[in-house]
């Protein structure tokens, strides 16, 4: 699995961003070596929608994130926004993009800077570009802060320390919308969160994106977060897309024994659901300095075989709008089946 | 085997007297599993803590926690040493921090055993040797002239574990112990976790902020606000009939996997109260979509209703006639106490 390929690409006349063959490298000291943190990997959004990009820790999903956004400039590949490849831009003309293409991190309170008000804070980007009279920014911020749900008047001079996570998530959020960016990227923005407060984050990342008209890529770990959020899902694993489509129809045939085997380990809180009766998955994520040949989850797959070493497995159409890179999927409906036992490494 | 009666935990901080736990009361037999549960700053770890007798100096506590009849956890820490390790240990929640990192994990396993059981380095290593193998460690020989920095974070976890059970304890405390790991690790964690309690027919409390992971695994669930139990029940009956709006609001707030994607979340209003000064009354009143003014007023005791085992703490319980007609008035008058941020 872990494939490469466009197969799942759409019109590129009806995208808001398309990513090609986007690869990062880090060197590992002056060994030589190499992590292949993400190769090859192609995905695209269209405006208005939000990609919820999904997997377990070291699959390249934050890294996904930052090289789309230039931090830092992706190894090799092209990230084309708004026409342009961004990955080829420099300086100036760089920085101009970055109005439009604005981030949100998981830690809500190292994020921002604790010396500064919240005010500043959500004005910064409208100030250092100049956007608008003063009075129009100041109108701008004001607005920006009640549909947060906070109160200008008492709560526009207050620092960071003086919120909670979830508030300071908030700020975050209206910092990332003030200056009218087209794509916002998310990078685990809950994660940090306690459930009831990572309810109310969702719910406001919503009301958001159809407020100021919003498109989003969502990255998190959290496969129930990212399906109640996502028009479409890309499952990751080792730096390479598994699975590719429409949140519903994912989680109901997942076909990459991956994803089957991601959702069967999410623990359910309904006691009727009885763990042993799911199929865990057995071993750890290997190594992206040596990722394993030809597919790379084929060393903890249960239906993996000769092939899968041999030759990496190409993303292809499974359904409408649902694509897989395995040699061997699974049929619709079909469950993953194997013994944990015989696959803890 | 346990018995916790009104335990009380305070802390003297520069605000003043923070009450992370604040009367709390359980039992616990042998080979039964509690699951704890609730959101950050709501008590569970500092609960443990206490049974645990690891409290920093500048806390305090009442109350009482008995162990097989015998009470424990007194100002001396000499006392409960005889309890570490042999009637009772804990799994903690961050594997990367809680091993000694200039320690090669072999010594840190036999470190224990050595100084409880007495036994001679050999025994020891041996035992250490099928410990790891137990935990689903492959090439134990080779993993401990290891050190925690080579392994990954499920591996140290399973070795922490191994540390837990080395001297065969009656009870174990397992304190988040999946939250840092990965979703798959998780369940084979959790998996490990119940296969030893089983084999070793041990108490286990295992605390977590997660609904999905208690549901199930443990055989009753406690779940705790602001520092006190607000409902306990068997797994099944909690989740069946919850009765404290707290818990209803929590397990509506989870994302879930069934539902279509962009359903309305049922987020919880506000946020938890400041411990230094509890609101009078029921605490979770400010946040509570069924709160009268007697839940502003009068703090709600947790007892038993209608089913035996099942406690609450709630002058209008979900699912009862009461509770409905709480809900339907506020739903029905504006400005309630839903909402805000």
């Amino acid at each position: 699995m872990a494939g490469s390929g466009t197969a799942h690409l759409r019109d590129a006349n009806e995208v808001l961003l398309r990513v090609e063959n986007l690869l990062v490298e880090f060197p590992v000291g002056r060994s030589g070596l190499k992590v292949n943190a993400v190769t090859n990997i192609s995905l695209d959004v269209k405006p208005g929608e939000t990609l919820g990009l999904v997997g377990e820790s070291g699959c390249g999903k934050s890294t996904t994130g930052k090289a789309i956004m230039q931090l830092p400039k992706p190894t090799g590949g092209s990230v084309m926004f708004e026409g342009r490849d961004i990955a080829k831009l420099q300086g100036e003309e760089l920085r101009a993009i970055r109005t439009r293409l604005q981030m949100i991190f998981q830690d809500p309170i190292s994020s921002l800077n604790p010396r500064r008000k919240v005010e500043d804070i959500i004005a910064e980007g409208l100030n250092i570009w100049k956007i608008g009279t003063p009075e129009q920014r100041e109108a701008k911020v004001n607005e920006l802060m009640e549909a947060i749900g906070f109160d200008p008047a008492v709560q526009r001079g207050k620092r960071p320390h003086q919120f909670s996570g979830g508030q300071c998530q908030r700020i975050s959020i209206a910092r990332a919308v003030a200056t009218d960016p087209k794509l916002i990227i998310c990078d685990e923005p809950v994660s940090a969160l306690d459930v009831s407060v990572q309810a109310q984050i969702l719910n406001l990342l919503e009301d958001m994106k159809a407020r100021y008209g919003l498109t989003l890529i969502f990255i998190a770990h959290d496969l129930a977060v990212v399906k109640n959020i996502s028009d479409r899902v890309v499952v990751m694993y080792l730096g390479k897309i598994c699975e590719v489509g429409g949140p519903d129809e994912l989680y109901a045939n997942p076909r990459h024994p991956y994803t089957a085997a991601l959702l069967s380990a999410i623990p359910v809180p309904d006691p009727s659901v009885k763990p042993s009766e799911r199929m865990t998955l057995g071993g750890e994520i290997p190594s992206p300095v040596t990722p394993p040949s030809g597919c790379r989850f084929r060393t903890r797959c249960p239906r993996a075989e000769a092939l899968c070493a041999e030759q990496e497995p190409q993303i292809h159409q499974v359904g409408a709008d649902h694509f897989v890179a395995c040699h061997f999927p699974l049929e619709a409906g079909e469950t993953l089946t194997a013994s944990s036992e015989s696959f803890t490494v | 085997m346990l018995e916790v009666k009104d335990v009380r935990t305070s802390f003297k901080t520069d605000r003043g007297l923070v009450k992370a736990v604040d009367g709390v009361s359980f039992t616990l037999e042998r080979g039964e599993t509690l699951g704890v549960v609730g959101e950050s700053g709501c008590g569970k770890s500092v609960l443990s803590k206490t049974i645990m007798g690891l409290l920093p100096s500048n806390a305090s506590r009442s109350g009482s926690i008995k162990f097989e009849g015998q009470e424990i956890g007194g100002p001396s820490i000499k006392h409960m040493r005889d309890f570490w390790g042999t009637q009772m240990s804990m799994v903690f929640q961050d594997p990367m921090t809680a091993l000694n990192p200039v320690m090669k994990v072999g010594k840190q396993i036999t470190e224990s055993l050595r100084h409880h059981l007495d036994v001679s380095r050999e025994f020891a290593n041996e035992t250490a040797l099928q410990l790891l193998s137990s935990v689903g460690i492959p090439e134990p020989e080779r993993r401990l002239k290891q050190y925690a920095f080579e392994m990954s974070g499920g591996m140290r976890q399973r070795v922490m574990i191994a540390i837990a059970l080395a001297c065969g304890p009656k009870m174990l405390f397992a304190d988040e112990p999946t939250t840092a790991l990965d979703v798959t690790v998780q369940a084979q964690i959790l998996d490990l976790l119940e296969a030893q309690q089983a084999e070793r027919f041990m108490a286990m409390i295992l605390v977590t902020h997660d609904l999905g992971v208690v549901a199930g695994r443990a055989d009753n669930i406690m779940v705790m606000y602001a520092g006190q139990s607000i409902e306990m029940a068997p797994t099944r009956t909690l989740f069946s009939q919850m009765r404290h709006p707290y818990t209803e609001a929590l397990l509506k707030s989870i994302p879930k996997l069934n539902q279509a994607s962009h359903t309305r979340l049922d987020a919880i209003g506000g946020r938890p109260p400041d411990l230094v000064n509890p609101p009078v009354g029921c605490r979770f009143a400010p946040r509570c979509p069924y709160a009268q003014a007697k839940c502003h007023q009068e703090a709600p005791p947790l007892m038993v209703h209608d089913t035996p085992g099942h406690e609450y703490a709630c002058w209008f319980p979900v699912g009862t006639p009461q509770g409905a007609e709480a809900l339907a008035k506020n739903q029905g008058s504006i400005g309630t106490a839903v909402g805000g941020q």
